[in-house]
């Protein structure tokens, strides 16, 4: 049985239910076994840009949780991901390990810090959920979008491929959807400039928006909240901003695999999704 | 024009001896991180490259009130490329640190470090999240992590805030 602790972080548990719902359920499905980490907060990321070392206690101390019941960790956000990892790495370090015990915390047993659907991909595999499909999402184009911290810095994962990513696409593809190949597939969401310079970030949002139009999809295969909030929640932004019109459902990952894996819209928290899939789903049926 | 007579020489290494800043004296000003950066792509006015080249003058004062500076996504698109093998993101992120330092914080850092201290999270969890956690079949969460608050206390960020 795979068993892991599941990290919420802010925005999945109160903006992304159904990214969460999906994720668990698909995580049944498959016999993944995922244990909630009491106590768990933000992992730190927002802080990173003001103090570095204070962010790493804050990550370091949700790991410490996941220390204590001895399993590895499952994220569902990039960031949350990205600055998790860091503070793993930084923990056998001297330097940071005194600082992190200075503050009252413990490390008592090595753990691993991974994405989910990393996880999926490396602990499940490919030909495992292949078999555990059951109705195929066959005529579906669906284009996937990475992130940026679910795979950068290489230094920190050592996973995937950095210019030319494939895993998402292995794992749409065996969904029976189509994965789009496009340009540009890891250019970054603009979430992290949202707070900086809205018009920016949805200049950079509409870019990808622009390819998902040009291609035809019937969605957007997003694996973090973030990057949602730029396609999904901010895309009448950009249609505003851009004089378009785009109406492109964005589904999480978890909830294309588990309509794939014979889960129904309310087991993928389908009706939570901002831009309705209506389009999509009677193709499905057809 | 760069008056290089305001040059601090000491801003460089100032910059070089924190966590993410090790790589700065390495960059021979290739622009490979300007050439691989979305943000730049789509607005000129942020340029990693430029940063570091005033960062390497000592031109402290362009780079520390630049709100350009604070446009970096930390992507590390550019952190990939480098040849030099400079974390440029990481680099990039030593001189935010050190503006913060220096009493340039922008407010959207501030609030939310309030929000931490108040919730440990960014988001509140109010009583209607629960009810429709609930509802839907998800586990209860902890609506405020205090312990947050104690590490925030624990180190200097609250009071370089204050300047």
């Amino acid at each position: 049985m795979n068993k892991y602790a599941i990290f919420l972080g802010c925005t999945v548990p109160v903006r992304a239910q159904h990214y969460e719902l999906s994720a668990r359920n698909v995580a049944k499905e498959l016999g993944i076994d995922l244990v909630e980490m009491s106590g768990a907060s933000c992992c730190g990321f927002p802080l990173k840009a003001v103090d570095a070392e204070t962010a790493l206690l804050v990550a370091a101390r949700n790991i410490s949780l996941a220390s204590k019941i001895k399993l590895d960790v499952v994220t569902l956000c990039n960031s949350c991901t990205a600055m998790l990892s860091d503070a793993q790495i930084q923990l056998n370090t001297e330097e940071f390990h005194s600082k992190f015990k200075k503050v009252g915390l413990s490390y008592p047993h090595e753990v691993r810090v991974r994405h989910f659907v990393r996880m999926l991909y490396e602990d499940i595999g490919i030909d495992k959920i292949g078999e555990a499909v059951k109705k195929p999402l066959n005529g579906l184009k669906i284009m996937p979008h990475y992130g940026c911290h679910y795979m950068r810095p290489s230094q920190l994962y050592g996973f995937d491929n950095t210019e030319t990513p494939h895993t998402l696409d292995e794992l749409v593809s065996v969904t029976g959807a189509e994965s789009v190949n496009y340009a540009d597939k890891k250019m970054c969401c603009g979430g992290s400039v949202l707070g900086v310079d809205e018009e920016l970030a949805i200049k950079m949002a509409n870019h990808k928006l622009s390819i998902a139009k040009e291609n035809g999809v019937d969605a957007i295969a997003s694996i973090c909240p973030f990057c949602t909030v730029m396609y999904e929640d901010n895309q009448r932004k950009a249609e505003a901003q851009f004089e378009t019109q785009y109406g492109i459902p964005v589904l999480y990952y978890p909830q294309l695999l588990g309509l794939s894996l014979g889960l129904d819209a309310n087991a993928v928290g389908l009706k939570f999704n901002r831009i309705k899939s209506d389009s999509m789903m009677e193709k499905l049926t057809r | 024009m760069i008056d290089l007579r305001k040059s601090d020489p000491q801003f460089k290494w100032e910059i070089a001896k924190r966590e993410g800043g090790e790589g700065l004296l390495k960059c021979f000003g290739c622009s490979d991180c300007a050439a691989s950066c979305p943000v730049r792509y789509f607005d000129e006015r942020y340029n990693p490259r430029k940063i570091i080249r005033f960062t390497l003058l000592g031109m402290k004062d362009i780079v520390l009130k630049s709100p350009f500076l604070w446009f970096c996504a930390h992507c590390h698109a550019c952190t990939e490329r480098c040849p030099q093998g400079i974390r440029v993101a990481e680099l990039i992120n030593a001189i935010k640190n050190y503006a913060v330092e220096q009493g340039y914080c922008p407010d959207g850092y501030k609030m939310q470090l309030d929000l931490l201290m108040k919730m440990g999270r960014l988001y509140e969890v109010e009583d209607f999240d629960l009810k429709k956690r609930q509802r839907i079949g998800l586990p209860p969460i902890d609506k405020t992590i205090p312990e947050v608050a104690k590490i925030l206390e624990s180190t200097d960020i609250l009071k370089v805030l204050k300047k």
